[in-house]
């Protein structure tokens, strides 16, 4: 049996390679599959305590997430292949158009 | 029955109001020239459901009711409703015959003029308000009648808007007007705060036998009556161009003629005697305010009447003969005698509409107002000269005409009302109908007699007005000469049918009128005849025998009185002087300078300016790079962390 923090130092350590990638890469697909990282640690995180908390709304909500971010994927891919066919980058320091 | 008759009543107003609507909305694009069909259309039919109502009124069925609810807050509850009573029967004979003629005439007088339907449209709308006014059964409608009277005054006024000194002349009468109703809405206040509510009903019957409790104002001992009385009587001088407010009036002539002789003579202008009328419960509770009424009229009729001696515009002179009349029939309402003013108002409307449609046929013939350059008109247009001298015999209170029977009921009213105090208004009275035949018959025969003084060639175009025009001259003829016929004196062993009829609302004179005799009630009228008469003789002297004579005679008074009537006693300087110039100094150096250009473009221009010098700061954080804003979230989802885990540690 695997003891549940060792579930939330993966989740932990999931995430904080989910905001490294998203600060430190410039490709924005890189910085998408960052996001996602960072998603599905939130997941592992719920699976986790919901199944040592014997509790099934977190295993629910779980698959709400997903397939909400399976939705957020598709549109978060047109963004960025119609960013690609507008600007042909996805350097996103070349796209700083919205500054104030 | 009852409900055929408030519909009825309510069509009176409503087909004026249809009109409006018609003219107003479809007038400038569609209707064009065509605009007088609805428009006298509506007020003629107007004019008959009036006379049925009158004739219903003479059979004793009176109307008092609610229509519709039109304010309901808190303690306050005020209705459109309709009180067709005897007083409300005779103004509306008045307004909706002078209406209806005037309508008429307009569409000769008129005819061709820019903007024709756009002045059908405000006839309309100022004879709805006109009706609105005497039909009310409150006094909040009523004041609702008498704004939007003054605003179709304001906007006829200034029909010829390119003209600078018609816009000018309609704004004078615009906010001289407010200070009248300035004192006349304190008065509905007043009213609403005493009786706690503004109906007529509940307030007059409330009256009847009410102590007025006794008031200290501004340091004078007075009691509540006298001061509801006065400030609706403000409302009255503003609107019945008493002094010191006739200053609006003569200069209300830049409107068009048929509406000087709708608006400016016969209807809005009586709408103060009205008042006094319909009020007379309020009034008869005060002698002081009573005595101030009666002053004010008599004031009213010498000054103007001596200013109107001078005058050389046809129609200024008509139009201090109108305030000067108006004054007359104040003077009966302040020595109680309403039913005489209300007699006064009714025969003047129509000799008085007839001498403006009159000089307004002059005026379309000769093109110039100035009665010097007229003279010998009597042989080109016959019909407005002869109906022209009927008027002017009819203001001048000779009998048979209606103008006498009226104003010797007010002259012997006044007589008979008690005192010293009641012969010196009479006196005044007299005086007045002496200058009142003066200057009408010097207007008559600068006008139609003597040699033609005006420009050669004009002298060849002189010719009679269309029958649009003559028509209603002839028609308000009639009126001239027999509206006078229903009010035959008692002393004549008539019933005085009129006074009669207004018994039930204002009353009878008061009961001092019994001590006198008859011979001092023959001698009373005897000596008004001979006032007219003489003025009329002197008239004819003057202008028709010795024409030399007036230049010597002002030549003779070398200035004072001269120049005082001819500048109209400096009424309009001293008002720029001590109203106008302060005002527009306060304008020009606190409100413009310091109150609008620093309070207000303080506010409304440093408000914008330092959001956008903040907003100038604030916009760099906004950089464009996506990881700056990563960062700031990272950084952020940090500190949150932090803080509940401190949070946490210190629970």
């Amino acid at each position: 049996m695997i003891p549940v923090t060792w579930y939330m130092m993966l989740s932990a350590a999931i995430f904080c390679i989910g905001i490294f990638g998203f600060i430190a890469r410039r490709n924005v697909i890189i910085m998408f599959i960052s996001i996602e990282l960072m998603l599905n640690a939130v997941n592992i995180n719920l699976v986790a305590m919901s199944h040592y908390l014997q509790d099934m709304r977190g295993q629910i909500l779980v698959f709400f997430i997903i397939a909400v971010a399976a939705a957020e994927a598709a549109i978060g891919l047109a963004i960025i292949i119609s960013l690609f066919r507008n600007r042909a980058t996805v350097h996103v320091d070349e796209i700083k158009e919205m500054e104030g | 029955m009852t409900m055929e008759i408030t519909n009825m009543h309510m069509l009176i107003p409503g087909l004026p109001l249809l009109a409006f609507l018609i003219n107003g909305l479809f007038g400038a694009r569609w209707i064009k020239q065509e605009a007088h069909w609805i428009a006298a259309l509506a007020v003629a039919v107007s004019w008959v459901l009036s006379v049925m109502t009158l004739l219903k009124v003479m059979q004793g069925h009176t109307y008092y009711g609610d229509i519709y609810t039109w304010i309901s807050s808190g303690g306050l509850r005020v209705s459109v409703g309709f009180s067709i009573d005897e007083l409300t029967a005779v103004m509306l004979i008045v307004v909706t015959t002078v209406s209806t003629l005037v309508h008429l005439y307009s569409v000769g007088y008129m005819h061709g003029e820019e903007g024709y339907s756009r002045f059908y449209a405000y006839l309309s709308l100022f004879t709805f308000s006109m009706l609105m006014l005497i039909m009310s059964n409150n006094f909040l409608q009523l004041y609702f009648g008498w704004e939007a009277v003054g605003l179709c005054s304001y906007l006829l006024i200034g029909f010829y808007h390119q003209k600078e000194s018609a816009a000018r002349a309609g704004m004078k009468a615009f906010i001289v007007n407010r200070f009248g109703d300035f004192g006349f809405a304190l008065g509905l206040f007043l009213i609403y705060l005493t009786f706690g509510s503004l109906d007529y009903q509940t307030v007059f019957s409330a009256i009847d036998g009410w102590q007025s409790p006794a008031i200290s104002l501004l340091g004078l001992e007075t009691d509540l009556a006298t001061v509801i009385a006065l400030l609706l009587f403000c409302g009255a001088v503003g609107k019945s161009a008493q002094v010191p407010l006739h200053v609006w009036l003569p200069d209300a002539m830049e409107g068009p003629t048929p509406v000087s002789a709708l608006i400016h003579a016969a209807t809005m202008v009586t709408a103060g005697v009205f008042l006094l009328a319909r009020c007379n419960a309020i009034f008869n509770l005060s002698p002081a305010a009573m005595a101030v009424v009666a002053v004010t009229g008599a004031l009213t009729s010498l000054f103007a009447a001596t200013i109107a001696l001078v005058q050389n515009d046809i129609k200024r002179v008509i139009a201090y003969s109108t305030i000067s009349q108006l004054g007359y029939m104040v003077l009966a309402c302040g020595v109680g005698a309403y039913s005489a003013g209300v007699f006064h108002l009714y025969t003047h409307a129509f000799f008085k509409a007839l001498l403006f449609l009159g000089a307004g046929s002059v005026i379309h013939a000769v093109h110039d107002q100035d009665i010097r350059n007229m003279g010998g008109l009597f042989k080109h247009m016959k019909i407005t000269a002869i109906t022209f001298w009927i008027a002017s015999l009819s203001i001048s209170g000779l009998p048979p005409l209606a103008g006498f029977f009226s104003k010797d009921e007010i002259l012997w009213l006044a007589y008979s009302s008690g005192g010293s105090f009641g012969k010196m208004l009479w006196a005044t009275g007299t005086l007045v109908a002496f200058l009142t035949a003066f200057y009408s018959f010097r207007v008559i025969f600068r006008t139609f007699h003597g040699e033609f003084r005006g420009e050669v060639e004009k002298k060849d175009h002189l010719h009679e007005s269309p029958a649009s025009m003559t028509i209603p001259l002839m028609l308000l003829c009639a009126g001239a000469v027999g509206a006078g016929w229903i009010g035959l004196p008692a002393l004549w062993g008539f019933e005085n049918h009129f006074a009669e009829f207004l018994k039930p609302v204002v009353g009878h004179v008061a009961a001092e009128h019994g001590n006198y005799s008859h011979s001092e009630e023959w001698m009373i009228m005897a000596i008004s005849v001979a006032a007219g008469l003489l003025g009329l003789g002197l008239a004819w002297a003057m202008y028709a025998r010795k024409t030399d004579l007036p230049e010597r005679a002002a030549g003779a008074m070398s200035g004072v009185p001269y120049r005082l009537f001819f500048n109209k006693y400096y009424v309009d300087e001293i008002y720029d002087y001590l109203i106008i110039r302060p005002t527009v100094w306060v304008a020009k150096n606190i409100l413009v300078t310091v109150t609008d250009g620093l309070i207000i473009e303080g506010i409304v221009n440093g408000i914008p300016r330092s959001i956008g010098r903040i907003s100038q700061w604030i916009r760099k954080a906004q950089s464009g790079v996506l990881h700056h804003y990563a960062a700031v979230i990272v950084f952020g989802f940090f500190i949150m962390i932090a803080a509940s885990l401190i949070w946490a540690g210190g629970n």
